[in-house]
């Protein structure tokens, strides 16, 4: 019983892996194709892609794009929490209803809604129209999660703040924010992980400048190609060392 | 609550509304808008809706979509569910956290990427079918990309990742002592998970399976890289629309078509997603 059970964890690891395996393998295929037989190790198409323009453009856009979309949603996102949960505002559960709204629709239907939207008022496809459209993603969980971490205990302290006369601003950025910060950085981290890997919003929003996810998809089209292994191993090496810092960071706090 | 305090809490909450109105709310009213006018036509009419109705390759999209998202989320459920007990119980305690961790590690390869390297697995030369072809069990290679069978799998892999994670949280969430009752009252171990354990599982699994549901419909890339053009889902038909022939009515229509059916999704599997707030 137990042995067929750990057979059968195994068999889902084998699954869950075999395409990263496969994918990570042929990254270093010294030949042309990334199939069976494998020829290598070889870092020529580690090489090809660091000196592809577009590529590296590429990443800089991504990066740019996801710092500042995700800066954005973490302010915003924060700014409406602490309003929601600090001051009785008429029609608060409708108004927060309304903010997290475009956590149920698609990222296509996003995406086209925006397409349509800028095509009519006149805003060009840009990467400033990819970042607006991964802010309107990513603000609903950075509320999300930073309204449900305003604590009362966190009132209190503002409110001593408040007696000793600090101004508004001076509260929000010298001492909730400072007590809000494992939350901030929460939220901040996970925008940038959704934008950072985000496609179908920057492929419908820019043109010539874009993202990472977009200028793969552009090496899609010819075919298979080691460099596409290359700079995927590559993408995914990030992601995994940006997940691994996530979890020492903001669990490292929790007891055992 | 005096009126200049209120005033701090409007002005901290209006630039998040206000960023919703502009940048969801009102492209949804255009997209709604545009979805009525339709190519070629002037003034407002259905036309773009009816030929969801007369055009069978439209309805097709459709019914593939269902298709294909129900098999992904019974398939996922089921595939994941074992594995996730298996890992909340019989897994030593000290290197649960490792396993869970290594079960989800390629969740963390980009989208793009991920669906391409379904493709080597799948391809003519690819993996399967070199490894199956030089052992000698087939003679010549089968065709496993671009069609049904390719999207579900790499929707499977995907989704097997997230649900196990919230099956094992769900899991983990229940007190040892339910199945200890029932274990004192009698049942046999299967009598304790058909009867005690499954149902007390059954919210968390709802809400995988509605999120599994949704974000596998509304997927684009998956259905384009692994499944091709054989066949047609409903993201591929709407980016068709814009793509080739820049008909934005029928791509709104045909969204907005999409949306409706996640809704009444939601609506039949809202008894099961009261989610709580911690």
């Amino acid at each position: 019983m137990r042995a067929a059970a750990y057979l059968y964890a195994l068999a889902i690891y084998g699954f869950i892996f075999l395409p990263v395996a496969v994918l990570v393998l042929f990254s270093f295929q010294g030949t042309l194709f990334p199939i069976p037989p494998f020829n290598g190790p070889s870092l020529r198409w580690y090489a090809a892609v660091l000196s592809d323009a577009r590529l590296t453009a590429g990443l800089v856009n991504s990066i740019l794009v996801a710092l500042l979309s995700s800066a954005l949603a973490t302010g915003l996102g924060f700014l409406a929490a602490w309003g929601f949960a600090r001051f009785h505002l008429p029609g608060s559960a409708l108004l927060r209803g309304i903010i997290t709204l475009p956590l149920t629709v698609s990222y296509l239907i996003i995406g086209m809604g925006l397409l349509i939207f800028f095509n009519w008022i006149g805003f060009p496809k840009s990467l400033a129209a990819a970042g607006i459209g991964h802010v309107v993603i990513n603000l609903p969980l950075c509320f999300a999660i930073l309204y449900s971490q305003m604590g009362e205990n966190q009132a209190n302290i503002e409110r001593a703040a408040r007696d000793l006369g600090a101004s508004e601003a001076k509260l929000l950025l010298l001492v909730t924010a400072p007590m809000m910060w494992p939350a901030l950085f929460a939220a901040f981290f996970l925008s940038m992980t959704f934008s950072w890997d985000e496609f179908v919003i920057s492929f419908l929003l820019t043109r010539f400048d874009t993202t990472l996810p977009v200028e793969i998809w552009n090496m899609l089209r010819a075919g298979l190609n080691p460099k596409t292994n290359a700079v995927g191993a590559l993408v995914f090496g990030v992601s995994v060392v940006l997940a691994i810092v996530f979890e020492l960071i903001a669990f490292r706090k929790r007891p055992q | 609550m005096s009126a200049s305090v209120n005033r701090i809490g409007w002005a901290s909450v209006s630039p998040a509304l206000l960023w919703t109105l502009v940048f969801f709310a009102a492209p949804f009213a255009a997209m709604a808008l545009v979805s009525l006018s339709p190519k070629g036509e002037d003034g407002w009419s259905l036309a773009a809706y009816g030929q969801f109705f007369t055009n069978p390759s439209y309805w097709r999209a459709l019914t593939n979509s269902l298709e294909v998202t129900l098999a992904v989320t019974v398939l996922s459920v089921l595939l994941a569910y074992p594995f996730a007990w298996i890992l909340a119980f019989l897994v030593p305690e000290r290197w649960q956290r490792l396993a869970l961790m290594l079960a989800v590690l390629p969740f963390w390869t980009s989208y793009v990427v991920r669906s391409y390297s379904w493709l080597l697995v799948l391809a003519e030369k690819g993996v399967i079918n070199a490894s199956l072809t030089s052992l000698g069990i087939l003679g010549e290679p089968v065709q496993l990309a671009n069609t049904r069978m390719a999207t579900v799998t790499g929707f499977v892999h995907f989704f097997v990742m997230l649900l196990t994670l919230t099956i094992y949280a769900n899991l983990k969430q229940l007190s040892p002592n339910y199945r200890k009752a029932a274990a004192d009252l009698g049942a046999s171990g299967l009598q304790s998970f058909v009867h005690v354990i499954l149902p007390l599982t059954l919210p968390g699994i709802m809400v995988g399976a509605f999120l599994t549901f949704v974000l596998a419909i509304g997927d684009y890339i998956t259905p384009q890289i692994l499944g091709g053009n054989n066949e047609l889902l409903m993201p591929q038909l709407i980016m068709m629309q814009i793509g080739r022939r820049g008909d934005f009515a029928s791509a709104s229509a045909l969204s907005l078509i999409l949306m409706a059916v996640v809704t009444v999704a939601y609506l039949v599997c809202a008894r099961w997603l009261k989610i709580e707030r911690t």
